[in-house]
């Protein structure tokens, strides 16, 4: 019988996988000695702050504090683990809006406005379909404002949800029409687009009834949806992980990563994506049509972000703060890290985002619990994204190692075998 | 007038000039989609060393003494310690784009991760807060000309001197004079790249490596020198941002200026000429949006644009909706250099 490891370790996916964890352990490393360089360097942190740094950077959702004698403890920690799931969602989805694009051979750096469009949206739709007895009914009738027709809470879920990926997927489609009919660069196109977005955002809730004058305190912030009483269902997922804020939304967007891997790979329109990303005119004579999978791609890249920000608004944990024009949402641009790490697969986007959302949980351990910052984190994925600019070297030194490996028992090449390699080979140069 | 001139040239002077460090990367064969994560870079550099230099105490007769030329040469170095650097954190995507033969928009994409994330985490240090800043004073008092400094407009009541004319309202009341650094920097790059035997060699690397390569062209090397004066551009451009709109602080990022230069860059075709009238007109829009409330055109006291009566948010976003226009309307005619991020081999064909 022969033996599986080598095998597996032939096969492409296994060597994108290697290439990303050894992109992770270069990231990790860097922070590490960070911590170490900044530890030496300042005399009030000392080794045992270092070790501490370093033990919170890898185990940063199991830290649960610090012991009456002052040092770390460790253990099963809800709270992080919940939060760390919660925070996972929109980056998935963001993720996974960025690496649809990449298959069709587009840089989506437009997930931020789409991700604006989704939550003007979902905020609109989510507040402006009153739910019988919700806070917001209540409060307008003490101000002597009637409602004619109510509606079920999950009636206007499923709106609000719906309408933020339709938003997205329009503001996604603009780029994507742009490219297409008049090969402006995607590039530029979603980087005004964003703008655009973050000033019409801005713009809309300005003039809306939704900004909170309930609350004294919450000047400049929509309305939870909350108010109106919608909220996503927490499936249980409460009682597992308790104080978190964990909700359903973690479970849709895993579902999503999958319909988006069926889309992409059991189909032909999958098919058809992927051959205008490797080679857009050759898939054009091949009797494709690019311009059409262009603008679908950049539109379902543009849902996804929607639902993004969908999944965020209506988990009715945070409010919305209006006043946008002048920042993007940072959820949008960490999609472009969670799909280079995952190497555009959308199963592997899940894991991606969950790691990427762990670091941010032990970032902000970071800063609560020892004399570093959170911003180590960010630079650690600034380094696991620069490595995986070459992943494709990695990939190619993993492949040569092998190669030397196998050289000596088996010195005879399949010529179909190196045929197919070399195809390989010229489709990943493609890329 | 004299304000909406001076406002936009305060604008659109650092999108020009890292604009113009767009084209240098790119017109040597490599996309630097870094410019924005440079120019934070840049920022916190100049920042940090006018801080720096101000806890020594170095220029502190300088100020007392009111002395123009000591504090413009402090400042002068500041924006030199930024091109410095940025050159130097720009080798971080010119070796994995050039030796690696990486993926140049990610790796750019991880340059504009790397630098809020690295420049954070040192302020945070250093400041215990999230912005730096100035060890003193501000940057109007310490760097900023005023036409009192020259005798105008000095005094009060009958004995005051008269205000300087309109060109001295715009070019000298109220201004930081290394912008005039920044438009002589950026009219000597354009003549380097465009006239000069280094500038057509630069060029014929973003057009035809293999070819350049043919005539004894180092290839690498010219790659390596268009993303370094790529990054110095960018630096001193990031740091004179922060000078003029930011109050000579750091905070991690530089309100998407470096998108919008790469913007610029392709809205003005690749040519400095171009990009430098695309920059003014940028920037006049910005000003607008920031200032049109209380901005008298022609000085009869009506404020026109006010009495008008359009959203502000318009004006905010019509210079980004403008851009998207004039590229659907343009995009015909534009031609980006050919090899731009193709690695380049020498053994293709």
């Amino acid at each position: 019988m022969k033996n599986p490891l080598p095998s597996l370790l032939k096969k492409d996916g296994t060597r994108s996988v290697l290439a990303s964890l050894i992109s992770v352990l270069i990231g990790l490393l860097a922070g590490g000695i960070m911590i170490l360089i900044v530890g030496a360097a300042t005399a009030t942190i000392g080794m045992k702050g270092v070790w501490d740094g370093i033990r919170i950077v890898l185990l940063g959702i199991f830290t649960t504090g610090r012991d009456a004698a002052g040092s770390l403890t460790f253990g099963f920690n809800p709270n992080a683990i919940g939060n760390m799931l919660f925070n996972a969602t929109p980056v998935i989805l963001t993720g996974l809006s960025v690496a649809i694009a990449f298959k069709t051979g587009l840089f989506n750096i437009g997930a931020p406005g789409q991700y604006l469009a989704g939550t003007a949206a979902t905020l609109f739709i989510a507040l402006s379909m009153p739910v019988e007895g919700s806070e917001m009914v209540k409060w307008y009738a003490s101000q002597g404002v009637e409602f004619a027709v109510t509606f079920p809470q999950w009636v206007v879920w499923v709106a609000a949800f719906l309408g933020g990926m339709a938003a997205g997927a329009v503001w996604g489609a603009i780029p994507g029409l742009l490219k297409a009919l008049l090969n402006i660069n995607e590039v530029i196109a979603c980087i005004m687009t964003n703008w655009i977005a973050a000033n019409l955002v801005t713009w809309a809730f300005e003039v809306s009834k939704l900004k909170n004058v309930v609350e004294g305190t919450k000047t400049g912030y929509i309305y939870k949806t909350t108010f109106n009483g919608v909220a996503t269902p927490k499936l249980g997922l409460d009682k597992l992980l308790p104080g978190s804020q964990v909700n359903g939304g973690i479970l849709i967007a895993i579902l999503l990563a999958v319909v988006v891997f069926i889309i992409i790979n059991k189909t032909t329109f999958g098919y058809e994506l992927k051959a205008c990303g490797s080679n857009r005119y050759g898939a054009r004579y091949a009797g494709i049509k690019d311009r059409r999978n262009i603008v679908l791609s950049m539109a379902i890249a543009g849902s996804l972000a929607g639902a993004a920000a969908s999944l965020y608004w209506l988990s009715g944990n945070t409010e919305f703060f209006w006043n946008t024009y002048q920042s993007l949402p940072a959820v949008g641009f960490n999609g472009i890290p969670v799909a280079l790490l995952a190497s555009n697969h959308p199963i592997g986007v899940i894991f991606a985002g969950v790691f990427m959302s762990m670091l941010d949980i032990a970032g902000l351990q970071l800063t609560n619990l020892t004399a570093y910052n959170e911003y180590i984190t960010d630079v650690i994925i600034a380094v696991i994204v620069y490595l995986a600019a070459f992943s494709l070297l990695i990939k190619t030194l993993l492949k040569g190692r092998r190669k030397k490996q196998e050289a000596v028992p088996q010195p005879v090449v399949d010529p179909e075998e190196a045929k197919i390699e070399l195809q390989k080979e010229m489709e990943a140069a493609d890329q | 007038m004299s304000f909406l001139i001076r406002q936009t040239l305060i604008y659109a002077i650092p999108l020009m000039i890292v604009a113009l460090a767009g084209v240098f990367a790119e017109r040597s064969g490599i996309i630097n989609l870094a410019l924005e994560g440079i120019m934070i870079f840049g920022a916190f550099i100049g920042v940090l060393f006018v801080r720096l230099v101000q806890q020594w105490g170095w220029f502190e007769a300088a100020y007392k003494a009111k002395d123009i030329l000591g504090l413009q040469s402090f400042v002068f170095l500041a924006m030199l310690a930024a091109g410095v650097l940025g050159a130097l954190f720009s080798m971080l995507l010119a070796f994995a784009a050039i030796n690696l033969k990486a993926d140049q928009t990610i790796g750019g994409t991880a340059l504009n991760l790397l630098a809020p994330a690295l420049v954070l985490f040192l302020i945070r240090l250093i400041a215990n807060q999230n912005t730096l800043q100035m060890a003193k004073g501000d940057s109007a008092s310490w760097f900023m000309l005023k036409e009192s400094m020259f005798g105008y407009g000095v005094g009060r009541g009958v004995n005051k001197t008269p205000s300087m004319g309109f060109l001295g309202q715009v070019f000298v009341n109220k201004v930081f004079p290394i912008t005039y650094v920044c438009i002589l920097i950026f009219v000597v790059l354009a003549i380097i790249l465009y006239k000069t035997k280094f500038g057509l060699r630069l060029r014929s690397c973003g057009e035809n490596p293999q070819a350049a390569d043919s005539l004894g062209i180092n290839v690498m090397r010219m790659r390596y020198i268009g993303v370094g004066i790529s990054g110095a551009l960018a630096g001193m451009g990031g740091f004179v941002y922060a000078m003029t709109t930011a109050n000579c602080s750091s905070d991690g990022t530089v309100a998407g200026f470096g998108f919008l230069a790469l913007a610029v860059m392709i809205f003005g075709n690749w040519k400095p000429l171009n990009i430098a009238g695309a920059a003014l007109l940028f920037g006049m829009f910005k000003c607008i949006a920031a200032s049109y409330t209380s901005l008298d055109i022609n000085g009869d006291g009506v404020y026109l644009l006010k009495n008008l009566g359009i959203n502000t948010n318009l004006y905010r976003l019509l210079p980004y909706l403008i851009t998207l226009v004039v590229l659907a309307f343009t995009s015909k005619s534009s031609r980006a250099p050919k090899a731009e991020g193709v690695p380049y081999d020498k053994g293709a064909r």
